[in-house]
């Protein structure tokens, strides 16, 4: 029951690393909970997600909200807003 | 419709010329080109990196263009953007709109930069004196999005 995280510029940096895969708790059925439980581990999980932070996430390559469903096999990102063009 | 992310620089001229292909139904190509400052919140700007979400990104743009598309009588959209390593007067992004008459491509063209500024997966980490550093957003970037009046998350 894994999902793939995916973390971008700033939040990759933070979180010093670039993805993983993470074991989906079965309370786990949207983006808020799936969220609190990766900054329950503490640590730089905590200090890049923590509540306070901009953050954007996207489920599935579409931009999410913190109620979006997140399921096993899933592709999970967050990342800071964005500032292209 | 097409959307590329590249490294390479790109010619305006030669793709607006490939984009219209000669199509007599075309009466307006609006067009906008971002380009590097050297300058930014008071800094002077050396260079800098683009990142991006390889996959999400190229999803997202066109999505955007579809959503132009949708609301304007246009006829085709264009949008290139460039990552990696770019320096001062260097070319960043070029969006090109046709459509039968100017004013849907004006603002299509205007709609797709406001949206693609607050929804495409970019990130600028600039060079500066002081070291780099991460580009913040802005939140004029989030008001201009907004004026289309559309939800921005889905």
């Amino acid at each position: 029951m894994n999902v793939r995280i995916l973390y971008f510029a700033r939040l990759r940096e933070d979180m010093g690393l670039a993805q993983e895969m993470f074991d989906l708790p079965a309370a786990v059925g949207d983006v808020k909970s799936l969220r609190a439980q990766l900054v329950a581990r503490g640590g730089a999980s905590a200090a890049a997600l923590g509540s306070g932070k901009a953050i954007r996430v996207s489920v599935n390559q579409d931009i999410a909200r913190e109620d979006t469903p997140v399921k096993a096999g899933d592709e999970i990102a967050f990342f800071p807003p964005v500032t292209g063009g | 419709m097409a959307v590329r992310v590249q490294r390479e620089d790109f010619d305006s001229g030669a793709e607006i010329a490939a984009f219209r292909r000669a199509d007599p139904g075309i009466g307006a190509i609006a067009s906008f080109i971002g380009l590097v400052r050297d300058a930014n919140d008071g800094d002077a700007v050396a260079g800098m990196t683009l990142e991006h979400y390889p996959g999400m990104t190229e999803k997202a743009l066109a999505g955007i263009v579809e959503q132009a598309k949708a609301r304007w009588d246009i006829i085709d959209a264009l949008v290139i953007h460039r990552v990696g390593e770019l320096k001062p007067l260097d070319q960043i992004v070029m969006v090109a709109v046709t459509g039968a008459h100017r004013g849907a491509a004006f603002a299509a063209c205007e709609f797709i930069m406001d949206y693609l500024k607050t929804q495409a997966p970019f990130w600028k980490r600039e060079q500066t004196a002081q070291g780099t550093r991460w580009v913040e957003a802005r939140t004029s970037d989030d008001q201009a999005a907004a004026r289309w009046g559309e939800p921005q998350a889905k």
